[in-house]
């Protein structure tokens, strides 16, 4: 009787791993000195929450914005564009904006943390404005260009 | 029958038919991945270099990574030419990483259904490949997250910023390395192909959909969106490392908008006097003397005594790590070269700065032979014309050209030259 083999893969791509993960071994074990349960949770955690939590979110809002727009998918790019690049700067400097970092902001830079979640609100607000401005004008084009309807 | 079990299969994300965006695709992919595989690079090169600027290999006060091993194998003496070096370096490092965030979400949710592919494995080559895609994306979000935060003084993460971000970077690029090798032929050859041999093409490919949506949007669209939030974060960041009208435009940066002060010296301040717990008395002209330490013993010196040795000029940034910097001011005071001589040293030797300052990781500093002997590195006691204020350092501070800003010591109490640091 033969046991079932374990195919091994191409041995080049075998070797790649070894020396990849000899490499990165020697600097976990520097990464992981200290408080090694919080940096492993840091590490492995950033990838779950992306994989299982941010992108199903993010891509269950998209889902539910062309399910509300149904025959007018078509133009949801309008709504979909600003909220996107809003959500976005939302999520790098979040901190900021959210004001969670206030105090050490500002006696450590002297400078007022007050300004971001303003700042943010008036970029948001500039980038729906001028996805609207766009949408009026493609309107306005489509009314000119379509034939003259007979009466 | 049948419809209804591919309805139900549909439901989990291991069934390929779940995933129904008809964007992702190998040439959707591709691009994003050559990209990245630049944008890395640059961001791990400019990394390494950021982290040689500090010189950790000159003094135990320097390093915050002291069981580097290997990993500081390319270590050198950290120049002072161009005086815009760390600047540049420390610039592109976190403009760049920022810009890239777009571009790494995107590649992510573009390869995200191989997440669930069954098997779970289908060789010993390939589960090992699985676990070193968790060292890729879990690394990439790790340094991507630690530098986010670091930048806007948002120190949740669990350690101390240096290593946590010097040896995740190691861990990242050990999987990245391999990960480039065994994906970029076939990404430049996806590349290659025109996008309707593309469509011809009747090879499967497990990124592509098998039951796609109808689109919303083409996938030039999507790379439009993807470097238009590039584009929006580099436009609001890149500000920060310039003065003026353009530091205005850096929106979300967190130094980017007005300017702290007014006047000569209202540029940017890393850490302010009350911050660093500076007591106004131990600065006052009566109380604070200069520590002189060398070969030839010790010397003491006020304020004004200083003011009375050969003061020269430079034209010098500050440029910090946390990707901002300001334009050249104009810093005026003693040469350092010249408190070595004062001390004994005629060839300038290393130095320990100590600063009167009470936090703040890099309160002693150690600077090498070939900073203290450049003629625009000065113990400076004005700046843009007139006396420092305290969050600038008052009543003294090192300037040192290319150094990383936190080596430019402000609140100076001692300098001692020549020991073993």
């Amino acid at each position: 009787m033969t046991r079932p083999r374990i195919p091994l893969g191409s041995p080049l791509q075998l070797l790649l791993l070894a020396c990849s993960f000899a490499l990165a071994g020697y600097a976990g074990v520097r990464l992981l000195d200290g408080d090694w349960f919080g940096v492993a949770l840091w590490f492995v955690g950033a990838a779950l929450l992306h994989d299982l939590v941010l992108l199903p979110l993010y891509a269950g809002l998209d889902r539910a914005l062309v399910k509300a727009a149904g025959r007018r998918r078509d133009r949801i790019g309008y709504v979909r564009v600003p909220a996107a690049l809003s959500a976005l700067l939302l999520l790098v400097w979040f901190p900021l904006i959210s004001g969670r970092v206030a105090g050490r902001y500002a006696s450590a830079t002297g400078l007022s943390p007050d300004g971001f979640l303003a700042r943010w609100l008036l970029l948001t607000a500039a980038l729906f404005g001028g996805s609207a401005l766009l949408f009026v004008l493609r309107l306005r084009r489509e009314t000119k260009e379509r034939p003259p309807a007979a009466h | 029958m049948r419809r209804a079990y591919v309805r139900g299969m549909a439901r989990t994300p291991f069934s390929p038919s779940f995933w129904r965006s008809p964007l992702r695709g190998p040439w959707f992919t591709s691009v994003l991945g050559v990209v990245l595989l630049g944008g890395i690079t640059v961001l791990f090169l400019t990394g390494l270099l950021s982290y040689a600027a500090y010189n950790p290999d000159l003094s135990p006060v320097n390093d915050k990574t002291p069981d580097k091993g290997i990993l500081g194998f390319y270590l050198f003496s950290w120049p002072t030419d161009p005086h815009w070096l760390y600047r540049l370096d420390q610039g592109v490092h976190v403009t760049l990483g920022v810009t890239l965030i777009p571009v790494l979400l995107a590649k992510l949710w573009s390869v995200v259904p191989k997440l669930f592919t069954l098997p779970p494995a289908r060789s010993l080559a390939h589960a090992l490949e699985r676990v070193s895609l968790l060292l890729l994306v879990g690394g990439a979000l790790f340094e991507f997250v630690t530098g986010v935060l670091n930048v806007q003084l948002d120190y949740v993460f669990p350690g101390s910023f240096y290593p946590l971000h010097f040896y995740g970077a190691w861990v990242f690029f050990s999987a990245f390395v391999v990960h480039a090798v065994l994906k970029t032929p076939a990404a430049l050859r996806n590349l290659r192909r025109l996008p309707e041999e593309q469509a011809e093409s009747t090879s499967p490919d497990e990124l592509v959909s098998a039951d796609p949506a109808q689109p919303t949007v083409s996938r030039r669209g999507a790379l439009g969106l993807v470097g238009g939030g590039s584009l929006l974060l580099f436009a609001t960041t890149a500000g920060q490392n310039v003065d003026g009208p353009l530091r205005r435009t850096a929106l979300l940066a967190p130094h980017g908008g007005a300017e702290p002060g007014t006047g000569p010296c209202g540029f940017q301040i890393n850490k302010t006097a009350a911050y660093a717990g500076i007591d106004p008395a131990e600065t006052g002209e009566e109380a604070w003397r200069l520590v002189v330490a060398g070969r030839t013993g010790t010397v003491r010196l006020s304020r004004l005594e200083l003011t009375r040795l050969p003061l020269h000029s430079a034209a010098l940034p500050i440029a910090c790590v946390e990707g901002w910097s300001t334009s050249d001011q104009w810093w005026r005071g003693v040469r350092l070269r010249d408190l070595a001589a004062l001390v004994g040293y005629e060839d300038p030797p290393d130095v320990l700065v100590e600063s009167l300052q009470r936090h703040g990781a890099f309160r002693r500093a150690a600077l090498r032979a070939n900073q203290v002997a450049d003629p625009r590195s000065l113990l400076a006691l004005f700046v843009n014309g007139e006396d420092l204020t305290p969050d600038h350092g008052h009543p003294a501070r090192v300037i040192v050209p290319a150094a990383p800003g936190v080596l430019n010591t402000k609140w100076v109490a001692r300098l001692t030259f020549g020991e073993e640091l």
